[in-house]
């Protein structure tokens, strides 16, 4: 099979891993040798027309893979063609893609083939040779190995910037009954182990004075879980998340909805990916991270475990806590103005910026570029009441259910896949 | 364009004009050293025409403020690092607006320090764009390697909105100073040695190099990595503005990537279950 075959089979398989951030590294350049910088912020190269962005090359090592996790196009029961790259082609790719300003670096996967231990040391040597032969300065994203040996997690993270795990299920009996041969357990622990390794290079990195701290993916590890494939509810998806955040202090955990894929095992029925729903999860996970929300919070926006899928997790939240509103622009604490729907993070900041050198009326909001219709229900402000009784009507929620936005965007296409 | 002779407010030195020329199209310390003058002088920004070679010369009578610098002024940090950004853009007003502002601040301390004043809001707007092409041009630039009597150049054709190749350079110096490159555009060229960088008068898009061999093998896997599963044109567009397309060598086979997208899943939603083969070897190579 020629280079440009195995590509793209290898991207191919690739591409239902949904990370391909390249922030949050160390900062890094090319003046004193090597090739390749990082500084901090991310970069998305391209975007392809499902509006992903392309920041990374993502690929596979091999799409051999001796689990069968109903899920995943490259299980060992799927008709795929198989490929496997050379380490010095993947290290050439990399290499002509980066020179060229086309990537940010490399995400290497695979599947595993002949043991953990084995594929573990592939995707090393990978990342080692770009590193060590090629000075290398470019971001690196591994795939572990959950079952690997210990001491291969810790040469991984010597040369990568970002680690992951996917989790996948975010429960035992799904990933039983779906994907049998991952372990849980192991899962967790090979996540402790790298948190923890993780935790002490940071330390490391803060008191040395003198010799250079070993290094450990300084862009932290990340994880996976795939929505719809099993009948998790968001309830379970979020409370997982939430623990993973917790326990392993992890940067990012990524929702993944289950796409339809070719090969597809008869465990799960054909149906288009649940887009919707996978934004409505980062939504969430957003008020999560940023906005001081608690999980429970943000479910009981929506009715039985489930986010509301018409309406922003925010909006929904506030509209069953319409005893709340409306807060005083001027007067409310910054933790009442990030439960404003429509108001976020940077904006509160500036009109707490703002507070200091005078009032702050409606009208400046909109030279912030507030969504108004959206704000003004909920706020108090110097040239602004809402109309009596419009907070407590019925009609609230139908006149903020705006045609335009994503529930809008991403329905019909989604329902004119079956007419 | 005011003139010389339009009626003037009320003082001291409102009665004259000036003219400050910038040799520079986004030459903030040049700017910085004009404005401190002009405040020392008590000249109010209605007095002042701001020129930069960009600008027909001969059209403005005013003279050059007064050289005396008054002390430095304090002003945010906040301001200091918008203006920087703002002086890049393309507005021909720039200059005159971070004037202005610079100026009511001594009758109105807070005024820097508030994002919902129309002006400050302005002038965050054209940092924000300064901002968002040259975080384009960090992404969306594509080198084309080329052989040359002293080896390979990576040279790249580029169209920046506003004026931000000398600031930008540094980045590409960081990231490929291990290369020789050169980046073209139309108003201002940037040239790395491998060890100093040089700018030169603007380009055109048929001085860069048409094609390289690296882009078959890149194409492949844009369409590779594409899910169409997940068609969001919209989404695609918003941030890679079809403007960027004639430059990007990926963006080809978008269209039809697009055309066969549905095609693609329908494929995918009817497929009938083939019974697995046996189950394959461990192996892959």
């Amino acid at each position: 099979m020629d280079l440009r075959a195995k590509l793209a089979l290898l991207a191919d398989a690739a591409k239902y891993d949904a990370s391909c951030a390249s922030s949050g590294t160390e900062k890094r350049d090319s003046r004193q040798g090597g090739l390749g910088s990082t500084e901090g912020m991310g970069i998305c190269h391209a975007y392809a027309p499902d509006g992903r962005c392309i920041s990374l090359l993502k690929v596979l090592l091999t799409n051999a893979c001796v689990f069968d996790c109903a899920y995943c196009i490259n299980r060992a029961t799927s008709n795929v063609a198989r490929a496997r790259f050379t380490v010095a082609e993947l290290v050439k790719l990399t290499l002509a893609f980066y020179r060229r300003n086309y990537i940010e670096g490399l995400f290497l996967s695979s599947g595993i083939i002949r043991s953990p231990d084995y594929t573990m040391e592939q995707l090393i040597r990978v990342a080692r040779t770009l590193r060590e032969e090629h000075g290398f300065l470019g971001y690196i994203h591994l795939k572990t190995i959950p079952e690997a040996a210990p001491e291969l997690l810790a040469e991984a993270g010597r040369w990568a910037d970002r680690l992951s795990i996917n989790v996948e299920l975010p429960q035992v009996a799904s990933l039983k009954r779906l994907a049998p041969e991952k372990d849980l357990p192991a899962i967790g622990g090979a996540m402790q182990q790298l948190a923890g390794r993780i935790a002490e290079a940071k330390e490391a990195r803060r008191t040395a004075r003198r010799a250079a701290p070993p290094r450990f993916a300084p862009a932290g590890q990340s994880t996976q879980m795939i929505v719809g494939a099993d009948d998790s509810d968001d309830r379970r998806i979020l409370g997982k998340g939430a623990e993973l955040y917790e326990k392993y202090g992890l940067r990012r955990v990524y929702y993944s909805g289950y796409s339809p894929i070719p090969e597809a095992s008869s465990l799960l029925p054909p149906a288009p990916p649940p887009l919707l729903r996978e934004h409505r999860l980062y939504q969430a996970d957003w008020l999560l991270r940023f906005y001081g929300f608690g999980t429970e919070e943000i479910l009981a926006g929506g009715e039985g475990g489930m986010l509301d899928l018409e309406i922003d997790p925010k909006l929904a939240w506030a509209l069953k806590h319409r005893a709340d509103f409306p807060v005083d622009l001027n007067s409310a604490p910054r933790e009442l103005l990030l439960r404003v729907p429509g108001l976020g993070a940077r904006n509160v900041e500036r009109i707490v910026a703002a507070r200091q050198e005078g009032r702050v009326r409606l009208a400046d909001l909109a030279r912030l570029r507030v969504p108004l219709r959206k704000v003004a229900p909920f706020l108090l402000a110097p040239d602004h009441r809402a109309a009596p009784g419009l907070l407590d009507s019925p009609r609230l929620r139908a006149m903020l259910t705006t045609p335009g936005g994503f529930g809008a965007q991403a329905r019909p296409r989604q329902l004119s896949l079956f007419s | 364009m005011r003139r010389p002779e339009a009626p003037q407010p009320a003082g001291a030195a409102a009665a004259e004009a000036f003219s400050v020329a910038l040799e520079g199209c986004a030459d903030f310390a040049a700017w910085r050293l004009a404005a401190r003058r002009l405040l020392a002088a008590g000249i109010p920004p209605e007095s002042v025409e701001w020129r930069t070679p960009e600008d027909p010369p001969g059209l403005f009578g005013g003279r050059p403020p007064p050289e005396a610098e008054g002390p430095p002024l304090p002003v945010p940090r906040d301001f200091v690092e918008m203006a920087e950004l703002a002086i890049r853009h393309a507005d021909r007003e720039r200059f005159a607006l971070l004037y202005a502002l610079l100026w009511d601040s001594q009758t109105r301390p807070g005024l820097l320090r508030t994002p919902t004043e129309p002006r400050m809001a302005r002038l965050a707007g054209m940092a924000r764009a300064v901002r968002r092409d040259a975080h384009k041009m960090h992404a969306f630039l594509r080198f084309r390697e080329i052989g040359t009597p002293e080896g390979p150049r990576s040279v790249a054709w580029f169209e920046p909105e506003h004026h931000i190749v000398e600031a930008e350079a540094g980045f590409f110096v960081r990231r490929f100073a291990i290369l020789r490159w050169s980046i073209l555009t139309p108003r201002r060229c940037a040239h790395w040695d491998g060890a100093a960088l040089a700018f030169t008068p603007g380009a055109r898009r048929a001085d860069a190099p048409a094609e390289d061999a690296a882009e078959d093998l890149w194409r492949t896997y844009f369409a590779s990595i594409f899910n169409p599963a997940r068609l969001k044109p919209d989404a695609m567009r918003a941030e890679m503005p079809k403007k960027y397309w004639k430059n990007l060598p990926e963006a080809a086979v978008i269209p039809e990537l697009m055309q066969g997208a549905e095609g693609r899943v329908r494929v995918m939603l009817g497929q009938e279950f083939r019974a697995p083969r046996r189950r394959q070897k461990a192996e892959g190579d």
